[in-house]
């Protein structure tokens, strides 16, 4: 049987090409891999080789030829049975019915609070302690969890987040790793391809900047990459957001950024009860985790439910405040200051609702949506940059899913468009603040 | 105390026969199967590219069978191999489904990611093969977090990461091996050394071009090795797995090799000469190479058209299972994404 040698595509791009020369002529026997023509296209000389064996029975398209179509037969070649087919069948390719971009929801199987029961004791702790208490459970719970990062384990975390977790579960389980984010990030995402389950903390979320290559593209775009086979159930934790007079390159908030990555779910608690709940269920998702926390919040106090095991479900915002007038949203530090707003705020009778967003990804706008039907006002406070962020998103969807609901032009407070500054002043102008709040409240309110 | 050993300790043992202890006929024949599958499915793929069937970027393996036949040899139950873009031979060498992989390649629901990966993106944790990952260097990273895991497990394991001479220059790969040797991760790192990243020799990107002298400074050995002769890849891994294995840490070797075809199917090499080229594929082809052990071994060319034409048919069948195959189905795009949370 014969079969036709076609003139093949050098590129994603290629089109046609010249047939600069041919290095056989008719009658001539070829093995696979042997050269057996040059073709030029604008940009590349390439070599075209046999891809089995055979004579040459005819040339079909004469060297210097130009502008010949990929595909095109070039040359027929008398094989033996069994080599290769002449073209390639055609394929079949049915026009894919248009399909409804109905971008799934990760969701938790569960989306209600735990339930309390009436008389359950409620205790002081600080969010520093339930981020502990949750590792350590979790860590007691399963034995595949453990934990990485600098200084978590003999200098007990570099704001003591992980006290008394290296004496409890050993230097096997608390692992203290060199200043290598890049390489222990990847190591992490490693260990859980290979089914452990790995908290990874970092000093900051601004160190992280060196390891987001392995959180998104290893991390959160494996499994889908292997058709579902390789899972990465691991936590990356640690503060973020602005501290204190850090100046910018410690300052930063990266909700937005890991919120824009499908794979990942992005979690922001604002109180002790939540940084507790939500880390716990963060380290028992099979999913790649970003569990953003707030340096200036570890140190504050909470009441908190005095239950075993209090698990909150990921993707569901909290309504912390009722009321009528204007929706305020936010998340981690923010929720607070957004309290303090609402406070102010009904001081001069304006009644506002404050949502707790908790997850960035999946992002719970359902929740927002009903508020805002009912205030037809919203506000949303960050603290990151405005532009692409996550109140931009939040203010998107509320005008697709509920534009005939808002009876004002929605505001954002966020960080001035600016790295944040070190001198006092400068920082307090550049950051939200609860004035802000109440003011941007006051605006979309029209007082 | 690092070692950096030179080829000749290895090279050419037992060259007399063709087979030594290390090394039976029925090995050398296997490893002859093993290489010429993967070269005929590359020469295939290359033939499926330029009818268009297969998209996007597309690295062949040609050249560079000898590595990852030999050291999948050495390879135990269990063990697990990690590497970058140039993935193909080693999933062929590893035992995936030769099928499943031209059918990723062309993009089809009968691929090994369900056609969402690509060249680039297969995985398979049946054999051990943890991708398959578009990064440069990403996988050194990733493949001593594999064997964080090893020894979390105390499972006896060993993971292979596999890199080239361009990645060997990512910063990651130095954070990597400092942890391995500090932690005593049962890894072996293997520097595919094929002259070029992409089109810069490694005289014009690497101030060090003995890579197997890469891990000095972390105290980790290395060695050069022929990476175009299979039984020697085979001694330098065994030799390797057993330094990780037993508690050591990490093992480095560096194979010297070359690519016959571009960087991917889009690169005509010009910054190599033809004879160049030649010159190797003349004198150093690990195929031509495993044929005169098989040769002295007894074996002789006529007893190999056996293997030939199953590796024929072989290949046949996956280029036919790689066009036939059905493209994912629309749903597919949603799937994948993320796992459902089983509490």
């Amino acid at each position: 049987m014969s079969l036709d040698i076609l003139m093949p595509a050098l590129s994603p791009t290629m089109e046609e090409g010249t047939l600069a020369k041919w290095l056989v002529k008719e009658g001539d026997t070829v093995k696979a891999g042997d050269v057996i023509a040059e073709i030029e296209t604008d940009k590349a000389t390439m070599e075209v080789e046999a891809v089995d064996e055979g004579v040459v029975e005819a040339i079909l398209i004469a060297a210097g030829s130009e502008n010949v179509k990929v595909n095109t037969p070039i040359a027929r070649l008398a094989g033996e049975a069994g080599a290769a087919p002449s073209a390639p069948a055609p394929v079949v390719v049915e026009a894919a019915a248009p399909v409804v971009a109905t971008a799934p929801v990760a969701s938790a199987s569960n989306f209600a609070d735990p339930e309390i029961p009436a008389g359950t004791p409620m205790k002081k702790i600080t969010v520093r302690d339930a981020l502990r208490d949750a590792m350590a459970e979790e860590m007691r719970r399963d034995d595949r969890v453990f934990l990485m990062g600098e200084e978590v384990a003999q200098y007990q975390g570099a704001y003591k987040v992980s006290r008394d977790l290296l004496q409890e579960f050993g230097d096997k389980r608390v692992i203290d790793t060199p200043i290598t984010e890049h390489g222990f990030a990847g190591m992490g995402v490693g260990a859980a391809m290979a089914g452990l389950k790995p908290i990874v903390e970092f000093m900051t979320w601004n160190f992280a900047m060196q390891a987001i290559d392995h959180i998104i593209n290893s991390a959160a775009k494996t499994l889908y990459m292997s058709g579902g086979q390789i899972k990465s159930s691991i936590v990356f934790r640690g503060p973020n957001g602005a501290a204190s007079r850090v100046g910018a390159q410690h300052s930063q908030d990266y909700a937005a950024w890991y919120g824009n990555v499908p794979g990942l779910k992005v979690i922001a608690p604002y109180d002790a009860a939540d940084a507790k709940g939500l880390l716990k269920a963060a380290i028992r998702d099979p999913n790649p985790i970003v569990f953003l926390e707030h340096e200036m919040m570890y140190g504050l106090e909470f009441d908190i439910p005095d239950v075993e095991d209090y698990v909150v479900p990921i993707g569901k915002a909290k309504v912390r405040r009722e009321g009528t007038d204007v929706t305020l949203v936010a998340y981690s530090r923010m929720v607070g200051f957004c309290l303090k707003a609402a406070e102010a705020l009904a001081a001069e009778g304006i009644s506002a609702e404050v949502i707790d967003l908790r997850t960035i990804r999946p992002m719970d706008h359902v929740t927002i949506l009903e508020s805002v039907k009912k205030t037809n006002r919203l506000v949303t406070a960050e603290e990151g940059w405005g532009p692409m962020g996550v109140g931009a998103e939040i203010v998107a969807r509320i005008t697709e899913h509920g534009f005939d609901y808002l009876d004002a032009p929605p505001l954002r407070v966020h960080q001035e468009d600016v790295p944040l500054p070190y001198a006092a002043n400068l920082e307090a102008l550049s950051l939200p603040s609860v004035d802000k709040i109440v003011k941007a409240a006051k605006t979309v309110c029209y007082r | 105390m690092a070692r950096a050993r030179k080829a000749e300790a290895s090279e050419g043992k037992g060259s007399d026969t063709g087979v030594n202890a290390f090394v039976s006929k029925e090995e050398l024949l296997k490893f002859y199967q093993s290489m010429l599958l993967i070269r005929r499915f590359e020469e295939r793929a290359g033939q499926l590219y330029g009818m268009g069937l297969i998209g996007g970027f597309c690295h062949l393996y040609i050249g560079q069978e000898a590595i990852a036949v030999g050291m999948q040899s050495i390879s135990s139950k269990g063990d697990q191999i990690i590497t970058g873009y140039r993935d193909h031979g080693h999933m062929l060498a590893a035992g995936m489904d030769p099928r499943e992989v031209m059918a990723e390649l062309t993009g089809r629901a009968g691929g090994s990611s369900r056609g969402k990966g690509g060249s680039m993106h297969m995985f398979d944790i049946e054999t051990g093969f943890y991708g398959g990952h578009g990064i440069v260097g990403a996988q050194v990273a990733l493949g001593t977090g594999l064997a964080l895991a090893n020894h979390y497990k105390g499972n006896g394991n060993v993971s292979y990461a596999y890199f080239g001479d361009g990645a060997a220059n990512q910063g990651q790969v130095y954070e990597s091996f400092n942890m391995a040797q500090l932690w005593k991760l049962p890894v072996v790192y293997v520097i595919e050394n094929n002259q070029y990243a992409m089109g810069t020799s490694v005289e014009r990107s690497a101030s060090e071009t003995a890579f197997h002298k890469r891990g000095v400074s972390f105290r980790i050995p290395g060695e050069e090795i022929d990476g175009m002769d299979v039984v020697a890849v085979r001694e330098a891994g065994a030799r390797a797995r057993e330094h990780a294995a037993s508690g050591q840490g990490p093992y480095i070797l560096e194979m010297k090799t070359y690519r016959y075809r571009g960087h991917s199917m889009s690169d005509p090499a010009k910054y190599r000469t033809k004879e160049e080229v030649d010159e190797v594929k003349q004198t150093r082809d690990p195929i031509d190479h495993i044929k005169e052990r098989l040769a002295k071994a007894g074996v002789t060319e006529d007893d190999l058209k056996g293997i030939d034409a199953d590796v024929k048919r072989i290949v046949a069948e996956a280029a036919e299972f790689a066009r036939t195959s059905p493209e994912p189905d629309p749903s597919e795009l949603y799937t994948d994404v993320y796992l459902e949370a089983a509490q």
